[in-house]
Formats: C-alpha cells, sequence, structure tokens
C-alpha cells in the first residue's frame, strides 16, 4: 500500500497551514496511508486538525529550531524520517519555507522534486499548468522515493474528513546541522482583510504610472466593501508598494468572487497566482494587453480616469 | 572574498512561447541571460568591490549559453565556468544541481549567489539542492545583503515583512529582485569581457556519470485547460466605469 506524506505547516491562519489542509484533503484520493510531518512551534496542536483532514499519523516536534534555522534542520530531520519509514511520496505546500526544505531534501534523498504542480494523479506523477496556465502538463517521475512534490496554494478546495491522528514524537539530533539563523523577525500585521481571503481583489499595475495612485483603488476598495487591494511584481520590485500585496507565481495566489486587474497587462508571471479567480474584470489603454484574453470584462481605457468613476458608480448603486 | 554567480540563459520572456505537436517551440527569438540573475551578478560585484576578490560566474547550458556568461563577465565579472553536455539536455533540478555542485567544489568561493528562481522555469529549487551538496547553509529571499567578518546578515522577505538572518560563511545566497539596481554593461566592459577567461566543462570533466545526470521526471501528456469562456471587450466611452458597476452587483459584491 502506497505510503503518502504530507509536510504540514504549524502556524494557524498562515498560507501554509491552510495548503497543508488541501493537500491532505487532495492526498486522501489517492488512497493509501496518509501521515504528515509537523516541525516547528505549534506542531502538536496542529497535528489534532491534520487528523481531521485525513492523516492517521503525524510526526511533530515543537522544537524552535525548525522556525529558527533555515531549512537545513527540517530536511535533516525529514530525510532521517524518511529513511526509517520510507514513504512513496512527500507533498509540500508551495511556500517558501517548504520550497527551501524540499530542495534540501531531494539532495539528501537523490529522488525527483516537482515545483508549482496543481495535483497528483497517482504517487509517481503530478500535474502543472504552463503558458500562463492555457495548457496542463502530466508528468511522471522515476528513481527513488519519496518523490517531493510542490503544490501550489488553493490547487483544491479544503475539507476535513472526521478523524484523529496518532501523534508520533520526534526527537532528533540537530546538533551537527549548520544552518542559516533567523535573528529577529520584522511582522507587520495587515490591516483589514486579508488578500487570500477576500472576495473581491483590486490590483494595481504598472499602468497605475505612480504608486500614489493606489490610492484611487483604496477608495474604490472601501467603496466596495470586503475588497482587498494587490499589485504586479512590477510594481512591489519598484519599491511602490510592499511584497505583502504581490499577487503572482511569486507573491500569492488568490482566487476571488471578483478580481479586476488595473493597469496590469497579464504578465505570465502575474496570472498564474489570479486566472482561478471566479469573474475577471480587467481595465488597461492598450486594447492587445494580454490580460485581455482572460477577462471576462475588459474595458480599454485609461484606468486613472475610469477607477474613480467607478467608485462613484458603485456608491451610486449601494445607495 | 570570492564570490560564484550561477546563471542561467533562458528565452527571452517578451517572447511568445508555441506549442507545436504537444512541444514548446520558441518562434525564433533571443536568448538572455536570465533577468533575474543580474542581481546576482550585481550582487557579487558590490561584494567585491568593496571587499576585494573575485567574481567568477557559473552556467550549465546549451554552448549558445556562453552568450549568458559574456554579458556577466562585461558587467565585470572575472571568469566564466560553462558546462555543457549533450548529456545534460532536458536535465531536470537534481541533475542541474549536481552539475552546479561539482563544478562548485573545484573553485575556492567564499560564496554562491544564486536568483530566487529562474524567470522561464520558476522552480525555485536548484540553489536549495546545491546548497545541501555542498554543505552549505543557505540564506533565501534575500532583499538585502552584507558581509562583515566573515558572516553573512540577510534582509530575508516574508509574507509578513522581513526577517534578520545571519550565518557563517561559506554560504549560499538567493537575491530577489528588490535587492539591487543591476549596472549596464559599458562599452569598455563589453570589449574587455570577450578576453576574460572561460572554462568549458563537460559531464566527465566533472567526475559525475551518465546515472548522476539521468532524468527524474518525464512530460507524459499536454493537453488544453478547460477554457474560460470568451470575455467581452469594450473601449472606454465614458460608459466603462457603469459597465463595471453592473458586473459587479450581477455578481453581487454590491
Amino acid at each position: 500500500m502506497a505510503k503518502i506524506w504530507v509536510y504540514g505547516d504549524p502556524t494557524p491562519g498562515s498560507t501554509g497551514y491552510k495548503t497543508t489542509l488541501e493537500l491532505l484533503t487532495m492526498a486522501r484520493e489517492l488512497g493509501g496511508e496518509l501521515e504528515a510531518v509537523v516541525l516547528g512551534p505549534g506542531a502538536t496542536e496542529a497535528a489534532a486538525t491534520f487528523g481531521e483532514y485525513g492523516a492517521t499519523k503525524v510526526f511533530a516536534s515543537d522544537d524552535a529550531a525548525y522556525h529558527d534555522v533555515i531549512a537545513s534542520a527540517a530536511a535533516h530531520a525529514l530525510a532521517t524520517l524518511a529513511a526509517e519509514h520510507a514513504p512513496n511520496v512527500v507533498l509540500f505546500p508551495m511556500t517558501y519555507e517548504a520550497r527551501d526544505v524540499a530542495s534540501r531534501l531531494s539532495a539528501k534523498t537523490g529522488s525527483a522534486l516537482m515545483s508549482n504542480a496543481t495535483g497528483v494523479p497517482s504517487v509517481d506523477s503530478a500535474q502543472t499548468a504552463i503558458l500562463g496556465g492555457a495548457q496542463i502538463v502530466d508528468v511522471s517521475f522515476e528513481g527513488p522515493d519519496p518523490k517531493i512534490v510542490l503544490i501550489r496554494p488553493k490547487s483544491a478546495e479544503a475539507s476535513p474528513s472526521g478523524g484523529t491522528a496518532e501523534v508520533v514524537p520526534v526527537t532528533i539530533d540537530l546538533a551537527g546541522v549548520a544552518g542559516a539563523k533567523v535573528t529577529a523577525r520584522h511582522e507587520k500585521e495587515a490591516e483589514g482583510i486579508q488578500l487570500e481571503d477576500a472576495p473581491v481583489v483590486l490590483s494595481g499595475g504598472r499602468g497605475l504610472q505612480d504608486p500614489s495612485n493606489f490610492s484611487l483603488l483604496d477608495d474604490l476598495a472601501a467603496a466596495i466593501g470586503n475588497t482587498a487591494v494587490g499589485a504586479t511584481r512590477a510594481v512591489v520590485d519598484a519599491g511602490w508598494v510592499p511584497y505583502a500585496m504581490q499577487v503572482g507565481q511569486t507573491g500569492k495566489t488568490v482566487k476571488p468572487k471578483v478580481y479586476v486587474a488595473i493597469g496590469i497587462s497579464g504578465a505570465t508571471q502575474h496570472i498564474v497566482g489570479m486566472k482561478s479567480s471566479d469573474r475577471i474584470i480587467a481595465i488597461n489603454k492598450d486594447p492587445d494587453a494580454p490580460i485581455f484574453s482572460l477577462a471576462d470584462l475588459g474595458i480599454v481605457g485609461d484606468a486613472l480616469k475610469i477607477v474613480p468613476q467607478l467608485t462613484e458608480e458603485v456608491k451610486a448603486r449601494k445607495g | 572574498m570570492n564570490v560564484l554567480v550561477c546563471v542561467k540563459q533562458i528565452p527571452d520572456p517578451n517572447n511568445p512561447y508555441e506549442l507545436v505537436d504537444g512541444r514548446i517551440k520558441r518562434t525564433g527569438g533571443t536568448n538572455v541571460l536570465d533577468p533575474g540573475d543580474e542581481f546576482g551578478v550585481e550582487a557579487a560585484l558590490q561584494l567585491t568591490e568593496s571587499g576585494g576578490g573575485e567574481v567568477t560566474v557559473l552556467s550549465m547550458g546549451p554552448d549558445h549559453a556562453m552568450e549568458a556568461i559574456r554579458r556577466a563577465l562585461s558587467m565585470g565579472a572575472h571568469k566564466g565556468i560553462l558546462v555543457t553536455d549533450p548529456q545534460l539536455e532536458g536535465a531536470d533540478g537534481l541533475a542541474t544541481a549536481r552539475v552546479l555542485a561539482a563544478a562548485i567544489k573545484r573553485e575556492s568561493y567564499d560564496l554562491v549567489i544564486a536568483g530566487v528562481e529562474s524567470t522561464d522555469g520558476s522552480t525555485g529549487t536548484v540553489p536549495g539542492t546545491v546548497a545541501e551538496l555542498l554543505g552549505l547553509p543557505q540564506a533565501t529571499f534575500a532583499k538585502e545583503l552584507d558581509v562583515k567578518d566573515g558572516t553573512l546578515h540577510v534582509q530575508r522577505q516574508t509574507e509578513k515583512g522581513y526577517d534578520d538572518v545571519e550565518c557563517a560563511l561559506p554560504a549560499l545566497v538567493t537575491v530577489t529582485a528588490g535587492v539591487n539596481e543591476p549596472r549596464y554593461p559599458t562599452f569598455k566592459g563589453i570589449m574587455q569581457a570577450k578576453s576574460k577567461p572561460v572554462e568549458q566543462l563537460t559531464v566527465a570533466d566533472l567526475g559525475l556519470s551518465a546515472d548522476d545526470v539521468r532524468a527524474t521526471q518525464s512530460i507524459a501528456k499536454i493537453e488544453p485547460a478547460p477554457a474560460r469562456g470568451a470575455g467581452e471587450k469594450f473601449e472606454d466611452d465614458g460608459t466603462g466605469a457603469a459597465k463595471i458597476a453592473e458586473f459587479l452587483k450581477e455578481a453581487k459584491v454590491i
């Protein structure tokens, strides 16, 4: 019988944690023994929830070293556990932290590592999308186990199956493991609705011309309500808005009811993060912008004029 | 301080791809040094300009990947290494990492720099695998980096802000696109690059076997994704905003 592992993120509310629940849901379809490995503060508590989503066993350690050391400690522990328990495949949520761990694990196990997957039809294969999501690719794996698959957030809907997991404490000596250490964390809790949870997302790109024009999106978001504001990688790299607002290949994946792409050309890197939105609206001066081929409603025009007009139209309709 | 930068030549990201008989075909465009790697080269140059030492640029690719190495050399890197071998065609992440690690092992270095992920593949895993193969700590997603007294200091981008990260050298760091502003090669730099040394190596030169670089993944099938229904597009004649508002109302979000 196949043994499937999910590398779980222990931090509730994080993208990694939510994606862990999606991966467990996905992995249940494969049949076989489904287990999880969770490393870092909160692991034992998270194990209970992961059990409700299908893990029959959870290897857990709350050791802060797994959170404070970049990748090396977790990869060492995972490799040690994998050598002992021989899973066929390990599924990772595709977050930065998990990707670093998966990369190092592949060196230790000498096994196939696939990134950007959107599904696992079997323990020897995975699916991904290319060309901005236009084509689905089935990839087969060869070579030693465990296969290692990084799966993008929001590739499946999470649903609990009920059930409890046996928690197996993990105590692995990390003394000889050299790694980069986090010495301080600078975190800003986002105010208002989270980008990944908002039913409406307005995103701004270079077509906004100037960072100050993001205030137009803020006004519109306030008028609509329950709306978050995102951005493309281009404007984040240019320093207009913080990385926390980035939607795309790197950055957040969102799946809102309505996604409004404002002054965004529609590069593949961006589309990957929003193409599964229920409905897509695009506003762009360039009638040939690739975003229009994805949009349910496209308006060719000046975003700097249209957005304030839209704010008034929304207010009028809300009464 | 000697710095080694891993770079990759990719099809120009501004060029459209085409799917012909289930294979990706590029429609006769140019190849470029991955824009993400320019940040790595710039970071290396800044470190050696202030602290002394040399920048070596390493790439694995077909023989025309030499152009990407020359580009890095014309920015100011001192020497290059190109690993090129027919056995490496279609190499996956693990094979690539093994090749890069084997080449790096032959050099003397204090720091290895790579981009966070390639612009064409976006897998983002090769640097981590290289780090593990070399036994190096890794500091990834650096939006700022500095070396002081043999210690690497990095500001690492996170979902909620950034972390301060430290590790002893030698180490591996991956840099984001926000880390610096890559310089344009000068005419003088381009001329000088022509005579800078570039070593060309094969899989055998690195002491690797065919087994070490054998692919562990293959494409079984490519098929079109279920298409979204065609949308509507309008020139704004002053009624664009109203159309959008109606759409939002129909979608029940206002």
